[in-house]
């Protein structure tokens, strides 16, 4: 790589930055998430996990279903279990979830896209027919069947949900790299003699880039709100509780009949503000990405 | 005349019969998916019906043979389409009745359910899209955009809690679930009444969770055609500004509205799962919820293929309702 290839490149990042900057809702969005991002990456020193054993909460005394102003933060649950460190330590699983889901949707997503629209002709009918499947059976159903098949662990989640969201990233990228194929630097590169995997790597995924990344940051909300339900129907991992695991046993156990809201308020406030944080990044991104946006906006 | 209709009109049959043909393809693809799923990668049937418990070897080989699980693969999926088509999904695990009895009889509570909800987001979230829209950037644009995004960010089920937790047990103004009061024997119009009474808050609770999405559509939508020249010739004229919204803008921002709708009621059947659960509505979607603890797997894999076949048919629906409404699709 060119010296002047490296200057252009941090140019455009440095550009990227400062429209970022300069958006209310990209900033406000990013601040939200660095809160709830250092809360999960530090949850051993906010929260003692030995508090989610109901066996430790028992043998150091907590009351049963006490509400904030009589224990700690928020209270205790059925099993005497403090609910601020299952918020804490559920706020790690559900980040963790809703990352990892979304690197899977968006890799495949993307990698079906790009050869979709890169290579054409028939592997691309095939791929689109595969993709339009998978757009028409219904998400949630699919993924339900396939949590309870798999069975109930992170990994499994994680994989559930790629496996069924990446149908509509697959389908954005083909259009936009149909487009950006159809640009003459491409022609240009081509005749100089790249080969296929120069131009993709060198030439498409480079103009494609911005637009993976605004439709990752959108697909982050989508992974936890999933990761949520199907915690809250049974399929969540006994070992590791998310906040769709903590709404899931408040509402099993009787906490919506006792009026105990500080069980369920915490969990779904943070499910609430980080996917909003995350849809406030990603509107600004796809803002960037597309200039077109903004003047409808 | 008769030559200029003539093109067209077979160019629609054409454009129809193709999308009829895919629908019929996607339905075998979830039929075969179906069958790959609860068939292979659910290796042992017989085991997950005891799960552990201590069954004779003897028994566990009856049991195969009944089942047919010992005969080949296609043998198997050749029986698992016939008995489809007859609309034998099995036995449920949980209530040893059929599963198609099963299933058809939540059907009604919620279609009852997720059909207003569907058709009252509809209505109000695009009329709160038009309204945002119209006044870009005053202080109605602004709540009615965030508002959105807000409900539109929460988990459905979770602002079901808060509304049951509000509404019924706090203040008492509304039942904590089901459809009818328990052991009631009212009947007509009193029956009536007890049912509003009781799809008040799973309604309220969806239509604001759909809401969002039919608002963001339309803002935007709305806000590409106000660009247009013949809205600035329509104002020009001197129309009044309603007239300028509602008879020019509107309609050709209406569209994308009508598309998602269709769509949208494809996910009508399977698209209240969590919600139905907290409120305890007798419908499909409790009826998934429940068959997730089992797991019963006969009734979940019945009502994949039921949610699934709802969607083809509505995503067939939504196509030959947009090649009426916009003769340029044949083109395409």
């Amino acid at each position: 790589m060119t010296s002047l290839a490296m200057q252009r490149r941090r140019a455009t990042a440095g550009r990227v930055l400062g429209q970022f900057r300069s958006s209310k809702q990209g900033v406000i969005g990013f601040s939200v998430l660095l809160v709830f991002v250092v809360i999960a990456l530090a949850a051993p020193l906010l929260a003692d996990v030995r508090e989610l054993n109901p066996v430790y909460a028992r043998a150091s005394g907590n009351p049963q279903w006490a509400s904030p102003g009589e224990f700690g933060a928020l209270g205790t649950d059925h099993l005497r279990r403090s609910v601020w460190v299952q918020f804490v330590w559920g706020s790690r699983v559900s980040l963790f979830v809703g990352l990892a889901a979304t690197i899977l949707t968006i890799s495949i997503g993307s990698v079906v896209g790009i050869v979709s629209g890169f290579v054409g002709g028939r592997p691309d009918a095939f791929l689109m027919r595969i993709t339009e499947w998978f757009l028409v059976i219904p998400f949630l159903p699919l993924a339900i069947v396939l949590a309870s098949i798999l069975g109930r662990n992170v990994w499994n989640i994680i994989l559930v949900i790629g496996v069924t969201s990446w149908p509509s990233t697959a389908r954005l990228l083909r259009a936009q790299v149909l487009t950006v194929k159809q640009r003459l630097f491409v022609d240009r590169a081509r005749s100089l003699g790249a080969g296929n995997g120069h131009l993709v790597a060198r030439h498409i995924l480079p103009n494609v880039s911005g637009l993976i990344l605004a439709n990752a940051t959108l697909a982050v909300p989508i992974s936890i709100l999933t990761e949520t339900t199907l915690s809250f129907l049974g399929l969540g991992d006994p070992s590791s509780p998310s906040w769709g695991k903590t709404l899931e046993e408040a509402f099993v156990n009787g906490a919506m009949v006792r009026n105990a809201w500080w069980y369920f308020l915490p969990a779904g406030l943070g499910i609430l503000i980080v996917v909003l944080a995350f849809t406030l990044i990603g509107r600004t991104l796809e803002e960037i990405a597309d200039p077109r946006l903004g003047r409808s906006r | 005349m008769l030559a200029s209709e003539q093109p067209e009109s077979r160019g629609r049959s054409h454009f129809i019969l193709k999308k009829v043909l895919g629908s019929l393809l996607t339905l075998v693809f979830v039929l075969v998916f179906n069958f790959v799923l609860f068939r292979i990668v659910q290796s042992d049937p017989i085991g997950s019906l005891f799960r552990g418990r201590n069954v004779p070897a003897a028994k566990i080989a009856e049991l195969r043979t009944a089942f047919g699980l010992d005969e080949s693969l296609w043998v198997q999926f050749w029986a698992y389409v016939r008995q489809t088509f007859q609309l034998n999904f099995g036995i449920s695990y949980q209530s040893r009745q059929p599963v198609w009895n099963e299933i058809v009889s939540a059907i009604p509570a919620t279609v009852a359910l997720v059909g207003i909800s569907a058709v009252l987001s509809a209505v109000i979230g695009t009329i709160g899209g038009v309204i945002a829209a119209w006044r870009r950037n005053t202080w109605k644009d602004h709540a009615i955009t965030s508002g959105t995004m807000v409900f539109y960010s929460m988990p459905d089920f979770w602002l079901g809690m808060i509304l049951l937790v509000g509404f019924a047990v706090v203040l008492g103004w509304f039942p904590v679930g089901g459809m009818t009061d328990a052991g009631s024997t009212a009947t007509g119009l009193a029956l009536l009444l007890d049912r509003l009474h009781h799809i008040f808050l799973p309604a309220l609770t969806l239509t604001l969770a759909y809401l969002g999405e039919y608002a963001l559509v339309t803002r935007s939508s709305l806000l590409d055609v106000m660009g247009e020249d013949y809205l600035t010739v329509a104002k020009a004229k001197g129309l009044r500004d309603v007239v300028v919204r509602n008879r020019h803008a509107v309609p050709n921002a209406l569209l994308p509205v009508v598309t998602l709708t269709a769509i949208n009621f494809g996910f009508v059947l399977s698209g209240a799962i969590a919600v139905e659960a907290v409120f305890s509505w007798p419908g499909l979607g409790k009826a998934t919820a429940d068959a997730i603890r089992g797991p019963d797997l006969p009734m979940l894999q019945g009502l994949f293929l039921l949610f699934s076949a709802a969607v083809i048919f509505f995503n067939l629906l939504a196509d030959v309702a947009y090649a009426w409404l916009d003769p340029r699709v044949e083109r395409a």
